[in-house]
């Protein structure tokens, strides 16, 4: 299939008419990545329902009389937005650019028949789960801490996707294998390095998930047991909760590090580099987790400390990413002629829709990430828990670092994977510019209300004529003109995609080609291949961060909690 | 490994600030008692309504100043509701929700925490301003999350200590299941964070 891509970017062969040959080759492209479109298409849809979802939430919170406005909708469209943003789109997209990379540049995707069994018991999963929320019956948000008690199917679906997601995780893994067994002794390309390592994460951070999901939700929702343990549910959910985050994030910097790079017409500063920063997150991801539980009681002040250095730890491997990344593009600048210190950042393509989402997205995860190091401080934390400050956050972090390199990949790889040309591209040049405006209002106003003590997941913000809560309303109301200006880039999003994909002039598929490093990278496996031994060392560390507190959570005496439904 | 000279830089200053940042955390939290709440205590959350000690929430106000609140979070309200608290003085909140999880933030202070049902929260904090504060629900607990509120009253404090009228020291009724010490836990809770 590598054959076929490089032909397919050659002239067409004598005797053959040229249009006929490359119509011919775009519904070949197009065929041949049926599995990725798919999972592309799922992830798409999920973002349009949630960004319908968003936009109403935004409007509603700040009191504008958006149609259906009460708290029932509104919860269920919060639990809605949580769980197709977070959870659908990212999840399908991930897993559709895990694909695609494997085929891309080993050739081949092994254990495509139980890729196309995962993409559908995942999409059955979703469908029950989407259900179970828009009947209202599941009102508990994307973190469902019980007691709070959704609906059986709820939490079925969930883990369905799970499981989908681990159908994934096995095709990596076999395809890596496979890839070693061809290739002994030589390195794996760079993309698959950090798709292996997002799959690594993904299996160590949703073990827990597991745990929280068959051991407790399930026999509870179904009436097997009677009772749940609200505290444990959380410790398995943050087990789960904080290396999610890096399951977002990795698929991100692969792209950071493989694509744009290219795409900006610079090389990658060090390939070595990237590969040492995978292997960082696959140790730190998931030994952090009770920095999401700093307010808990019940869990002692020595762990959370423990957590919060593994939590600072994980710091330094995005701090190096950022650096690896920028001077990539700053060899992009110099290779256009740039000489100044700065010159090098005009000449970068500001009007490539990929390029301007990726590089308004390292912005914002920036400030997104400082934001972090807020919330994962020891004592700080208690100014900023559970207020809006949390929410502005993790919109800078997934909803724009991770959400929007996601939107702009999709321009980038719809004419290569289907074989049609982008249709609006204006829209597509000022898309990431609107989602950046949009969120900087949404957020920033967040965070500051937030450090003003507004909490967050509220249907209305006024507290009944509180006097503190007068001084949050109009940043409120600029909050909702920034979902207002998110949603209109979504429909711009959306409007480009769609279009593109059913009514897009058919192209030559341009070549899918990845970032070249600086130098050449080490022929031969180095220390950064040993994938055992770090998810070893990972295993390990997990257990230290997590063994004695859990097991003394479950030896203690506890009652447990019956469930309720107060939605 | 080769690694560039200005990424070798770029990274030993990333490593420092992060050891900084660390370093700052873990030095005040050693040397000040400054610490999250984290008490470690059980109660039935069936049996909050009868217990002896959280079915009487209140206020008292001891010898020292120093203030215990013992009270509820619980669909959708606070009990007490109106929190009368010295200013200046430690006081300690113990707190658990006979229903779901509820979040306890007095807004503009660092008196922020979870209340989960089956556990008992407890932490101390001083208030160093006097005015009144909005007592807020910060984690979804239904519906009306919205409405969930109270206030907390930090004034000057009472001269020698003295009980404000209605307010009783009361026998601490039985706890269940401790086993890390509640007795421990509170000595502890009692050096907690500050304002």
């Amino acid at each position: 299939m590598i054959h076929a891509m490089t032909i397919s970017a050659g002239a067409p062969a004598a005797g053959v008419p040229a249009v006929e040959a490359f119509e011919e080759r775009a519904a070949a492209t197009a065929r041949r990545h049926r599995l990725e479109v798919c999972h592309f298409a799922v992830a798409v849809a999920a973002f349009g329902l949630g960004a319908v979802m968003g936009v109403t939430q935004s409007l509603s919170r700040a009191g504008f009389a958006v149609p259906f406005r009460n708290e029932a909708v509104y919860y269920v469209s919060m639990t809605a937005h949580g769980v197709l943003m977070a959870i659908v789109f990212t999840t399908f997209f991930i897993m559709g650019l895990g694909y695609l990379l494997l085929r891309e540049t080993l050739g081949r995707i092994a254990l495509e028949g139980l890729a196309w069994a995962s993409w559908w018991i995942a999409v059955i999963g979703t469908a029950m789960t989407a259900a179970a929320i828009l009947s209202g019956s599941s009102t508990v948000l994307y973190t469902f801490y019980p007691p709070l008690k959704a609906h059986w199917s709820f939490y079925l679906g969930a883990t369905l996707v799970v499981a989908g997601s681990w159908g994934f995780c096995a095709a990596v893994i076999a395809s890596y294998r496979a890839f070693r067994r061809a290739n002994p002794g030589r390195p794996v390309p760079l993309a698959v390095h950090g798709i292996l390592t997002t799959v690594i994460i993904w299996l160590l951070a949703t073990a827990g998930l597991a745990v929280e999901d068959l051991t407790m939700l399930l026999p509870w929702s179904f009436g097997l047991v009677e009772k749940i343990d609200p505290l444990i549910a959380r410790t398995w959910f943050w087990w789960f909760g904080h290396p999610l985050v890096y399951f977002w994030l990795l698929p991100a910097y692969v792209i950071w590090y493989t694509i744009l790079p290219r795409v900006a017409g610079g090389r990658l500063y060090s390939d070595q580099i990237a590969r040492a920063v995978f292997v960082m997150f696959i140790l730190f991801s998931t030994p952090v987790g009770f920095h999401h539980q700093f307010a808990d009681p019940g869990i002692g002040s020595g762990w959370k400390l423990a957590h919060t250095v593994g939590t600072y730890i994980i710091i330094f491997p995005s701090l190096v990413t950022a650096f690896t990344v920028i001077a990539s593009l700053e060899t992009a600048g110099r290779l256009k002629g740039a000489r100044g210190l700065f010159d090098w950042i005009g000449k970068l393509p500001w009007s490539d829709p990929l390029f301007a989402s990726i590089a308004l997205a390292m912005l914002t995860f920036a400030i997104g990430g400082f934001g972090g190091a807020i919330n994962a401080a020891y004592a700080m934390n208690s100014m900023v828990h559970n207020t809006a400050f949390i929410q502005g956050h993790f919109h800078l972090t997934v909803g724009t670092a991770v959400a929007l390199t996601f939107l702009g990949t999709c321009y980038w790889l719809l004419p290569r994977l289907l074989g049609r040309e982008l249709r609006f591209r204006r829209l597509a040049q000022w898309q990431p510019y609107l989602w950046f405006a949009g969120m900087m209002m949404f957020s920033l106003t967040n965070h500051i209300t937030g450090l003003e003590g507004m909490p967050r997941r509220l249907f209305a913000v006024d507290y009944q004529g509180a006097a503190v809560a007068r001084q949050w309303q109009g940043l409120t109301a600029v909050s909702a003109a920034g979902g207002v200006v998110l949603f209109v880039s979504s429909l711009c999003f959306l409007v480009v995609v769609i279009a593109t994909a059913f009514r897009g002039r058919r192209i030559e598929p341009p070549p899918i080609e990845l970032a070249v490093p600086l130098g050449a990278p080490p022929a031969t496996r180095n220390v950064w291949e040993r994938f055992g031994l770090w998810s070893a060392v990972a295993v390990v560390l997990i257990v230290a961060a997590y063994a004695y507190p859990i097991y003394h959570l479950y030896a203690m005496h506890r009652f447990g909690s019956v469930g309720y439904q107060p939605f | 490994m080769h690694v560039e000279l200005y990424e070798r830089i770029w990274m030993v200053l990333a490593a420092v600030m992060i050891a900084g940042f660390l370093a700052v955390m873990i030095s005040s939290s050693v040397a000040h008692a400054v610490h999250p709440p984290s008490h470690v205590e059980t109660i039935d959350p069936a049996a909050v309504a009868a217990d002896p000690d959280f079915s009487r929430p209140r206020v008292e106000v001891r010898q020292d100043g120093s203030a215990l609140v013992v009270g509820t979070a619980e669909m959708y309200a606070f009990k007490p509701e109106t929190v009368r608290v010295p200013r200046g003085k430690s006081v300690t909140f113990r707190l658990t929700s006979p229903d779901v999880i509820h979040g306890y933030q007095v807004v503009g202070t660092n008196a922020n925490a979870m209340i989960l049902p089956g556990y008992v929260t407890q932490f101390t904090t001083v208030f160093p301003r006097a005015g009144e504060y909005l007592l807020a629900c910060n984690e979804y607990c239904g519906l009306a999350h919205h409405l969930m509120q109270g206030k907390v009253i930090v004034e000057e404090p009472r001269p020698g200590g003295q009980l404000a009228p209605g307010q009783q020291a009361a026998p601490r009724g039985p706890r269940h299941g401790a086993e890390h010490g509640a007795e421990h836990g509170a000595e502890h809770a009692d050096k907690e964070a500050r304002q």
